[in-house]
């Protein structure tokens, strides 16, 4: 909003248009993001402190917060891999298929998460292709952890490579090129040129694949299997208890994951506020 | 050592960026690769970088095949047309980063290595700019380091890739004779790219002119300027009024301008001069030999004055230029009728115009050198 340039006469109109603006703004906020939100933490403590303890200390709600951590912990550092590896290759080098990359780093985000769910189900369930196989050495991935992390790692796909993608694009291999010929191998190349060129946009892409391998619901929810304290993360708790007309244990699992969602938030920013000169000064056509 | 180019080919996709190029270049040597953008001459660099391969040809340092080189180990400087420095490291660090990657055995110690920073900082005149990031620094801070990051390798080649491109026309000519001395007080073998002739010709011991992926002239800027070896090169490096020449009896001539006999004998019955503004010689009277001309334009440029004349005899418009000083003497005024004839043309045969290498029949006529006097039979 403080992006907006006043100009020096201020006209009562053009005064009248501003707050108006503004007014739409914050309004739509209050209504769709901020009582939502409100109403999360308000429903979660609604029959008391006491409730609210209780419902987040069961086991089954301390096994949804450690099941979500651990699939955010698995995908979020083979996103990172894949991601840079996707964008090394899309801003570097030209290849025939190409735009088909392209497309495919895109398809997580056009695909409904149940699709991709089922997806899974369809090829490594029990009745799925690769099932009977699976099923004859004792793997299990559907209605297990492998299941969550393949469907989150589906969903969360493009948000690391989209974010590198554009930036690698317009950095160009000059820097890279300067590193290696000043004598840099391909390790110090990466470490010491290309990572720290990319480091805002690969946080960011970060924070955005993380906020979503926790909150994922869909994908997730089709090869889960429902399966209590085992292969429940906790938006899939969240359902759950909903279902069962515990709504204090259902809002109260929420809020949890709603402050994990605010503290993701409040990393990016604080970030953002300890290195916003660095930011700006490195930021790409500022030199 | 010697450096030798020899019959490199280097193709994108159908269009050769270099076609058959051979080059020695001397240690120490200054010299600048001019050509038009697209001519190869950034290839050509690359390729001596070790960022490019060429598809045949070689590149030899005495015994050395510089080809088999990977680029980390040729021990040469780039300076690119960005300068590419790193964002993220200030300009010591951006200076040390070609000292730190070595391994081990071969990097210098902490101590060493901030005092050679040091020094290069100095010599680039950067010496209080060490901690400062490079978005902080001007264009042509940010050139010098470039170069000191470059030279922080002891390279035994430098390359400059449009080294003052990106720079305000002020800038570069102060920055352009700082980086000569420079070169004249380390003695390091130095290849630059330019499109800029005045650049070239101003900076460099040897100019190698390039055009669609070859290499049409190399030689000094005196001997570029004065004795072109092809069209191309006559067009490209300062201004020349292209005349067609057709064979009469036994001499070339325009518009009964007779430039006398040409050296490449009978056969050839077309031809091109090419005259320089400054070897066009203005009369005022009517009677002195020449084509008739009239004055159409004067651009006055500090101590030269460009003249537009019209020469309806040759059926085109002629550029001359006098000395300012001169100008008020000749009583010179638009509209007005004047004599030019041409003191110097390069000629060469019409026939040999699209053979690019160098030809063999370019003919350098002067006045006074001609057998046959002016025809002058106006």
């Amino acid at each position: 909003m403080n992006a907006m340039v006043l100009p020096r006469t201020s006209t009562w109109p053009r005064r009248l248009q501003r707050a108006l603006l503004i007014l739409v703004a914050v309004a739509f906020m209050l209504v769709f993001l901020l009582l939502p939100l409100a109403v999360v933490f308000t429903e979660a403590l609604a029959k008391g402190a006491q409730t609210f303890v209780a419902a987040i200390t069961q086991q089954e709600a301390w096994s949804s917060i450690r099941l979500t951590l651990l699939v955010a912990a698995m995908v979020v550092p083979l996103n990172v891999v894949f991601g840079i590896a996707a964008a090394w290759a899309m801003a570097r080098f030209t290849f025939r298929g190409k735009a088909l990359l392209g497309a495919l780093i895109d398809l997580p985000f056009a695909v409904s998460p149940v699709i991709a769910g089922l997806i899974y189900v369809l090829l490594f369930g029990i009745q799925g292709w690769f099932g009977p196989w699976l099923d004859a050495h004792g793997i299990r991935i559907i209605f297990a952890v492998p299941g969550l992390v393949l469907a989150s790692i589906f969903v969360t796909l493009p948000f690391v490579a989209r974010e590198l993608i554009p930036l690698m694009q317009a950095q160009g291999s000059e820097d890279e090129e300067a590193a290696r010929v000043l004598g840099a191998n391909g390790w110090q190349m990466f470490f010491r040129v290309t990572l720290p060129n990319i480091r805002w946009a690969l946080l960011y892409g970060v924070l955005l694949c993380n906020a979503r391998a926790m909150g994922e619901f869909g994908a997730v929810s089709v090869v889960s299997g429902h399966i209590r304290g085992l292969t429940t993360t906790m938006p899939l708790e969240v359902e759950m208890r909903y279902n069962e007309y515990d709504y204090a244990g259902a809002f109260a699992v929420a809020s949890l994951l709603a402050l994990l969602a605010l503290l993701t938030l409040a990393i990016k920013t604080l970030l953002e506020w300890r290195y916003g000169d660095e930011l700006a000064a490195h930021a790409p056509g500022g030199h | 050592m010697t450096l030798e180019l020899s019959h490199l080919t280097r193709r994108f996709t159908e269009y050769p960026a270099l076609d058959d190029v051979s080059l020695e270049i001397p240690p120490g040597e200054f010299l600048a690769l001019l050509g038009p953008s697209g001519s190869g001459k950034t290839t050509l660099l690359r390729i001596l970088a070790g960022l490019d391969y060429p598809e045949s040809g070689s590149v030899r340092q005495g015994d050395r095949d510089l080809l088999a080189i990977d680029a980390r180990r040729r021990k040469v400087g780039l300076v690119f047309q960005h300068y590419a420095l790193f964002r993220h490291l200030t300009v010591a660090d951006n200076v040390a980063f070609g000292l730190r990657v070595r391994s081990w055995r071969t990097r210098p110690k902490r101590a060493e290595i901030a005092a050679r920073v040091e020094r290069l900082l100095q010599r680039v005149q950067l010496q209080d700019m060490a901690k400062r990031y490079p978005a902080q620094l001007s264009g042509g801070q940010r050139q010098r380091v470039a170069l000191a990051r470059a030279l922080a390798v002891e390279p035994d080649l430098l390359l400059l890739d449009e080294p003052f491109g990106a720079l305000d026309a002020q800038v570069r000519v102060s920055l352009r004779r700082w980086l000569r001395e420079l070169h004249d007080e380390l003695g390091l073998t130095t290849v630059f790219v330019t499109h800029d002739q005045e650049e070239a010709l101003e900076m460099a011991d040897r100019v190698a002119v390039m055009n669609r992926g070859r290499i049409e002239q190399v030689g000094t800027p005196e001997a570029i300027y004065r004795e072109p070896a092809t069209p191309f090169v006559c067009e490209f490096i300062g201004k020349a009024n292209r005349i067609d020449l057709t064979r009469n009896g036994r001499g070339m001539t325009a518009a009964e301008w007779n430039f006398g006999e040409a050296p490449w004998g009978a056969g050839v019955e077309r031809a091109q001069a090419y005259v320089r503004p400054e070897h066009l010689a203005l009369d005022a009277s009517m009677a002195a030999p020449g084509w008739q001309a009239q004055l159409r334009h004067v651009y006055r440029a500090g101590s030269v004055a460009h003249l537009e004349l019209d020469a309806p005899a040759l059926g085109q418009r002629l550029e001359a230029q006098i000395a300012s000083e001169d100008l008020a003497g000749l009583g010179l005024c638009t509209g007005m009728n004047l004599r030019i004839r041409p003191r110097r043309a390069v000629v060469f045969p019409a026939n040999g115009e699209h053979a690019s290498t160098v030809s063999p029949s370019r003919w350098i006529w002067w006045e006074n050198n001609t057998a046959a006097a002016p025809a002058a039979v106006f």
